[in-house]
């Protein structure tokens, strides 16, 4: 065994950290960077600088490396490709041992990946494209408190997607008069309503009168329709503390699901909250304020997909994914690709959507895929056709905005919805045929009439700013 | 506001009692409720028939019907159970679910006989 002698000074990252000719292991977590290099810093180095930052490196020789064996806990880059229509900039991918992390702490992870290497000066832009978590850490991981299939059970929601919707104004409405318009879209035929993320706990209304009021109003509309309801109340708060109590009266009161924003929130009180909810019945809705702050920019911050990874893991039993159809972006092949990241149990690498690495998640539960915004009932085939089953649509303005009221468009979206799971499980084909069959079923639902009418001529046409990277020239 | 309509739904009204997916479009006609037992079928789930007093639908737990038709992939043989348990009990929701034992769950389920309003 060769004996490793200290020498001061700085060293070339590249000479401990590339290793093109690594093998990772099956253990190894692996993670994929767009960087865009400083000018003049050559590809290996700028990869092997990545890989040092992110996990044992710093910037001069210490003598205490050699306390320990840095070829054992190093993080590597073992492979450079081009990014496809990008000169400048590439794709770096990195092996990191398994032990660097500490087991099922997503907070752990996202430390190292995407702690000081992002404002490291050698690189002037660098996005998390993606993370392959092994298998082996996965299963260190709660995960999603209930997942798909047993909240399917304990709602009684079989062979459709779920149906919801948020409570608008976003703020300012009183407790009463907020329980009064979830009332009246849960008795129109809606599943869940929701409260907007940032209903906390304003002076307007407090948290304790909204949660009374609205479990009256559940229960009130299951008695009246026979169906099982529920309303996500959002227990996100300032303190842990606080989330807990907010929580824990939400159980006393009987209510089935509560709602947390992941990242304001933030991951350490996230993964908490999945584990009380899995050890109290609870299922547990996730939106993600914050996220396009981080994940829109294609140059810098980390991919949607890899938020999806960490919720998963993390816990939620419902996520945002975007709608592809509404009024946030969504390029309509990269969310195929995180949809699939959240719900299925074993993912192969595909890059026309995005995904670098096979994923694999064993026994771990999958996620509700929720798509919100700016839809409405015209969107539903497509929604329908994009979403498959196991997603809840989420039409706010969508439900409130009928011109006959929250009962309404309530009853006007699921019919709209049953309409086209009937009309797609006798194989027909819903993006081209959608008029049709919404035209049909109207015939027998004057709200649903009435909704074509008040929608037909919105749509969102911006184009995307996240695209994924394909080459144009 | 004449012609804004009132939404026609109260708990002295039972006829607002609903019973989950297709609830809210008309009864299927023997067509339609053909076309999604070949829906069951193409999929490779398990035909099952499910029945239950109108007063009791909201519970989880309805009466079989026999047992899950494993493997049954004839619609006329699962038409006539469906019809079979329609007659036996003309008053009672009768309900179709496809089991997917691939996901353990139920890939559909949905009443294609309704009984009297309560």
């Amino acid at each position: 065994m060769a004996v490793k002698t200290y020498n001061a000074g700085v060293k070339e990252y590249r000479e401990t950290y590339w290793d093109p000719n690594y093998t990772p292991a099956d253990t190894d977590l692996l993670a994929v960077f767009k960087i865009t290099p400083q000018p003049g810093v050559p590809r290996e180095e700028a990869a092997a600088a990545v890989a040092a930052e992110s996990s044992t490196g710093t910037w001069t020789t210490v003598w205490t490396d050699l306390l320990t064996d840095l070829d054992y806990y190093k993080g590597r880059a073992y492979r450079i490709e081009d990014v496809p229509g990008q000169d400048e900039q590439f794709y770096a991918f990195i092996a990191y041992p398994i032990d660097l992390f500490e087991e099922g702490s997503v907070v752990n992870v996202f430390t190292s990946l995407v702690g000081n290497v992002f404002g490291f000066k050698a690189v002037r832009g660098l996005r998390l494209e993606d993370v392959r978590f092994p298998l082996a850490y996965v299963m260190t991981c709660g995960g999603p408190p209930h997942g798909i299939q047993v909240e399917r059970d304990i709602m009684n929601k079989y062979g459709r997607p779920l149906l919801g919707c948020t409570i608008k104004p976003k703020l300012g409405l009183s407790a009463k008069n907020y329980g009064r318009a979830v009332y009246e879209c849960l008795r129109g035929g809606l599943d869940f309503t929701k409260d907007d993320e940032n209903v906390n706990s304003q002076p307007f209304m407090r948290w304790r009168q909204r949660f009374d009021f609205v479990m009256e109003a559940i229960e009130k509309a299951e008695a009246e329709t026979g169906e099982r309801k529920g309303h996500y109340l959002n227990v996100t708060a300032p303190t842990p503390e606080e989330m807990y109590k907010r929580a824990e009266y939400a159980k006393e009161i009987g209510a089935p699901i509560i709602m947390h924003d992941f990242i304001t929130g933030g991951f350490c009180a996230n993964t908490g909250l999945a584990n009380w909810c899995r050890n109290n019945g609870m299922l547990l809705h996730i939106h993600r304020a914050m996220h396009a702050v981080m994940d829109r920019n294609p140059n810098h911050g980390i991919h949607f997909r890899v938020f999806t990874k960490m919720l998963r893991l993390s816990g939620g039993d419902h996520l945002h994914t975007g709608t592809v159809v509404g009024k946030l972006e969504g390029d309509r092949q990269a969310t195929l690709g995180w949809i699939d990241l959240l719900r299925e149990r074993s993912i192969k690498e595909d890059r026309s959507r995005g995904i670098f690495f096979d994923q694999e998640w064993g026994a771990m539960p999958g996620v509700f895929a929720v798509a919100s915004g700016g839809i409405h009932v015209w969107h539903m085939p497509a929604l329908l056709s994009i979403f498959g089953d196991d997603a809840v649509f989420q039409f706010g303005g969508g439900t409130l905005g009928h011109p006959w009221g929250n009962a309404a468009g309530a009853a006007a979206n699921r019919v709209a919805l049953e309409a086209c799971v009937e009309a797609r499980n006798e194989g027909r084909q819903l993006e081209k045929e959608g008029k049709e069959i919404l035209t049909e079923a109207a015939k027998s639902s004057p709200e649903l009439k009435a909704a074509m009418e008040t929608w037909k001529e919105i749509k969102f046409e911006f184009d995307t700013v996240d695209k994924l990277d394909v080459a144009h020239r | 506001m004449s012609d804004m309509q009132d939404y026609k739904s109260s708990l002295s009204d039972s006829g607002s009692r609903k019973f989950e997916t297709f609830s809210y479009l008309p009864p299927m006609d023997p067509e339609k409720i053909r076309r999604q037992v070949e829906y069951i079928v193409s999929r490779g789930w398990n035909p099952a028939i499910e029945h239950t007093e109108p007063e009791n639908a909201f519970d989880h737990y309805w009466y079989m019907w026999k047992l899950p038709m494993f493997g049954e992939t004839d619609v006329d043989a699962i038409l006539a159970e469906a019809e079979a348990c329609h007659k036996a009990h003309p008053n009672n929701h009768v309900r179709l679910v496809g089991y997917d034992n691939f996901r353990q769950t139920q890939g559909t389920a949905m009443v294609i006989y309704r009984g009297p309003s309560v």
